[in-house]
């Protein structure tokens, strides 16, 4: 069976359409608010989901998701009870899902063991941002084994040099964070974003997908507009937390991302 | 074969792990550090900053009272704690300001558990006229007081980090985010032989300075090599510092002395290299204290410097090939170093290198004939007093 990341794009390439890449953390505020989530999200144009594993030293992060790691961990939250979860989430959907998490659970779990079971609970995507690539030649070579999709990040700082490699140790898409600094909602946008797009696309014809600091509709339809995909976190991380204890969350939530994927 | 390789290995350990953002500037700053290696200016510059501000060499001290109680040592002190800010860490933040400098970078940030790294830092940024800011837990932030407002003379801002245990590892996060942000224009100061490649070889080479004395002072006085080096090790940074240069004296034994806290059979210590499991913090891999879903544990120990859920990878290379030795000295017997050192030779050490100068008590004992010491004295005690006033 086809990677459902790759088969995603090349549905959305005949449409026409870019992806919209929801972000949310795992077991912000309980495995079965984000169950619930993940299986609404198709309905509501999400191409992709993210799905964050909390981490206690979450270095790339922001206050909005450093906040959701450490409320998910104080609930209990662990990787073993996430990929549980993205079970669950696969008898109901099909919808991509990517697996968000720092390097040091995944080297604890073991590397080739993590990436076997993540494939048999139906996660398609990994997504490691701080595992540069050549520090990840072991859980390379097992994703490709288990078809499993290694998202590279590219970035603002990334030399010519550089991005040659990082794009081939890429799969399913390249993540192009937009600014120098760490995840969370900005009011503006770097105005040199399509310059550095179009310099990757120089080197790699994979689909390029846009996050770190998209927080509206607006920001979404402008990097749509440059990049084959737009990664919104923080703005619905926001979201949740503020519908927390709400029996309508999981609606509110989706009406609030329908408006962004829109 | 000299470690680390060209990717900052040493062994397993130590690498490259961070966002990508900082590939960049590491590649950089690589590249830069190795060509002030055999830059003449460069390494007279830095020379003369150690000996006319700084104040090297330190002195190698025999501490005649304290071998006397302890019968079967003969202790000699590398007086670390007699330079300029009271810690060995003034090699370090000298040499990184003047790399900070050619690399053309005005804003310099770091991270401080006990604050004797970040005074360092904020010295070395005053000394340059480079603006400087601090990371300091607010745990750390209370204990360390002192520390706080010579930063504050200095000219430095201390930034409050409230997150995760309020400690060192929370502050390094919060510098690391930080460093992503700004890192066109910030270097990033790492006080410790820790963080990712080349960090760990560069804190390495300014401070073995300290062994590089100590061997030479050491053959001077007693005509051959010490039987033992003793040293604290929270990241590593005085205890890599004295080892290195004796890393090929294969008859010289070496012991790296780890907090443990309120003991390291309960969950509240630092003792990361005899407790913890080789894991990814902070952006090498070393040993760490981690539970068994690879979360990072949150460290404990009466010294500051010394509270920290990792280690630098070097010093895991060495545990791991055998080339030192790791111990670990509780809350309460460091604080009785202290108390041996200031009533038998007049010294204040730091709670951080008590932990070594009680380890001696044990060392003592475990010899079979007198034998020979260096402890690294590495930071003097002032900054403490306040915190521990009701213990002694």
């Amino acid at each position: 069976m086809q990677n459902r990341i790759d088969k995603k794009f090349e549905e959305l390439k005949t449409l026409k359409k870019k992806a919209f890449i929801a972000f949310i953390t795992a077991g912000d505020p309980n495995l079965k608010v984000t169950e619930e989530l993940v299986c609404s999200f198709e309905g509501v144009n999400v191409d992709i989901v993210e799905l964050g594993v909390p981490f206690s030293d979450p270095l790339a992060d922001g206050p909005t998701i450093q906040a959701a790691s450490r409320r998910a961990l104080a609930k209990g939250v662990t990787l073993k009870k996430i990929l549980n979860t993205v079970k669950n989430i696969r008898v109901k959907t099909d919808i991509p899902i990517c697996l968000m998490t720092y390097y040091n659970p995944v080297f604890h779990y073991g590397e080739k063991k993590f990436v076997e079971d993540v494939k048999k609970c139906g996660v398609d995507g990994l997504i490691i941002p701080d595992l540069p690539y050549q520090e990840a030649k072991v859980l390379i070579e097992s994703a490709r084994k288990h078809d499993v999709a290694t998202i590279m990040f590219l970035t603002p700082t990334t030399t010519e040099k550089r991005m040659k490699e990082v794009v081939k140790a890429a799969t399913g898409f390249i993540y192009y964070v937009s600014l120098t600094g760490v995840t969370g909602e900005r009011k503006s946008l770097p105005s040199d974003i399509a310059g550095h797009i179009k310099s990757a696309r120089k080197v790699s014809k994979k689909p390029i997908c846009v996050g770190f600091g998209i927080s509206n509709a607006e920001q979404v339809k402008a990097m749509s507009k440059i990049a084959d995909g737009v990664i919104v976190g923080s703005a619905i991380v926001n979201e949740i937390n503020k519908n927390v204890g709400k029996k309508d969350i999981v609606k509110k939530v989706s009406i609030f991302v329908s408006k962004l994927a829109r | 074969m000299a470690l680390p390789d060209k990717k900052g290995h040493f062994g397993e350990f130590g690498g490259q792990y961070v966002p990508e953002t900082l590939m960049a500037v590491l590649d950089e700053l690589l590249g830069v550090y190795n060509s002030l290696k055999t830059d003449k200016a460069f390494q007279k510059e830095f020379a003369f900053y150690l000996k006319d501000y700084a104040g090297r060499p330190t002195n190698l001290y025999f501490a005649e009272r304290l071998s006397e109680q302890l019968k079967t040592l003969k202790v000699y002190l590398k007086r670390e704690d007699l330079l300029h800010t009271g810690a060995h860490k003034i090699n370090n933040t000298l040499g990184q300001v003047l790399v900070a400098k050619k690399m053309g970078k005005t804003r310099i940030i770091a991270e401080t558990g006990a604050g004797q790294h970040g005074v360092a830092t904020a010295t070395a940024a005053a000394l340059m006229g480079l603006q400087c800011e601090v990371y300091m837990g607010s745990e750390d932030i209370e204990r360390q007081s002192l520390n706080v407002y010579r930063m504050r003379l200095l000219g430095a801002k201390v930034i409050p980090v409230n997150s995760g245990s309020c400690t060192l590892k929370d502050a390094m996060n919060e510098a690391i985010r930080d460093w992503v942000t700004n890192v066109r224009n910030t270097f990033y100061i790492i006080g410790s032989v820790a963080g990712p490649h080349p960090y760990p070889v560069m804190v390495r080479e300014f401070q073995s300075v300290i062994g590089r004395e100590a061997r030479k002072q050491f053959l001077k006085k007693e005509g051959k090599l010490p039987d033992y080096l003793v040293a604290c090790v929270g990241g590593g940074s005085n205890a890599m510092g004295l080892f290195h240069a004796f890393f090929n004296d294969k008859e010289v034994r070496m012991i790296g002395v780890e907090a443990a806290g309120e003991g390291v059979n309960t969950k509240r210590h630092a003792a990361t290299i005899s407790k913890g499991q080789i894991g990814v913090l902070h952006g090498s891999k070393s040993d760490l204290l981690q539970d068994e879903d690879g979360q990072i544990m949150i460290a404990h120990s009466i010294a500051a410097g010394l509270d920290y859920p990792g280690v630098g990878p070097e010093h895991s290379y060495y545990n791991k090939i055998g080339r030192a030795e790791y111990v670990s000295v509780n809350d309460k017997q460091a604080i009785e170093g202290l108390k041996l050192l200031s009533e038998k030779e007049g010294i204040i050490p730091a709670l951080e290198t008590s932990h070594a100068i009680y380890y001696l008590k044990t060392l003592a004992k475990r010899v079979k004939k007198t034998a020979s010491v260096i402890l690294c004295l590495s930071g003097r005690g002032d900054k403490d007093v306040g915190s521990i006033k009701d213990l002694v």
